[in-house]
């Protein structure tokens, strides 16, 4: 039976600066796994999506010094590595839609739509769960 | 993140060091229209050769600036992207469409 290696969970504070602290994280997370510049590269870019949506869509037009999101990294014996990242926002009304290459509510700020797509590419398996006030996504990526 | 703007034969070179994500692109963003608006070059190349991550904000501000460079009839050169970067573009199926060059 697989069990947990390694594992850490951080919350922060829903600002743009932290965006980069998140992929810090990461990157300091999978430092002793052996992990190749390229795909830590694909993993932050995981991350890193995760957590500006949270911030950007959950968290559109509320107090960024006010609330909070989470992000978990979770290393098990079978090298799985399972990235979950939460919030308490507004929650995505349409998840089939948000799923959709290029889609965005936010052209203005000239927001690719390639958030999630991107995110489901580079991950083995994605799950995504939204509702108002909660929305928790979970990926998986087995290392080498 | 820094920016390093330079002109050369008419032509507006930005170079962007660091990260590209979506706390960087708008000051990103604006500066580069600001000085596209200023020197109306013949031709915007964005060098991301300093660039060491790049998310799907930094698609947005590529196919931004790459909006706006065509609406001033201004043709863009994105230049030295690393492998990361390519395979970004390439999920965002803007790899044959931009113009990529190495220097």
């Amino acid at each position: 039976m697989k069990e947990i290696l390694n594992s850490t969970r951080v919350r922060f504070l829903a600002l743009g600066e932290n965006e980069g602290f998140a992929r810090i994280v990461t990157a300091g997370f999978l430092m002793n796994l052996g992990v190749t510049p390229s795909l830590l590269a694909d993993i932050k870019t995981m991350v890193s999506e995760a957590v500006t949506n949270s911030i950007v869509h959950g968290y559109r037009g509320m107090d960024g010094r006010k609330n909070y999101l989470f992000l978990e990294l979770r290393f098990y014996s079978d090298r799985m590595l399972v990235i979950t990242v939460a919030d308490r926002g507004r929650g995505i009304e349409n998840v089939e839609k948000a799923m959709e290459p290029f889609y965005t509510t936010d052209r203005e700020g000239e927001r690719s739509g390639m958030g999630l797509p991107i995110m489901q590419a580079f991950s083995d398996s994605m799950k995504l769960v939204s509702k108002p006030g909660f929305t928790k996504v979970t990926m998986r990526k087995k290392l080498p | 993140m820094n920016i390093l703007t330079a002109e050369k034969n008419g032509e507006l070179i930005v170079r962007v060091t660091g990260d590209i994500d979506h706390h960087s692109a708008l000051g990103l963003r604006e500066e580069i229209d600001e000085k596209m608006e200023e020197i109306r070059p013949s031709r915007l190349l964005l060098d991301l050769g300093g660039t060491d991550f790049m998310d799907s904000s930094g698609l947005g501000l590529i196919l931004g600036r790459l909006r706006k460079a065509g609406e001033m009839k201004i043709p863009m050169t994105l230049l030295n992207p690393s492998e990361a970067i390519l395979k970004l573009l390439h999920l965002a199926g803007l790899e044959k469409t931009l113009d990529i060059r190495y220097l």
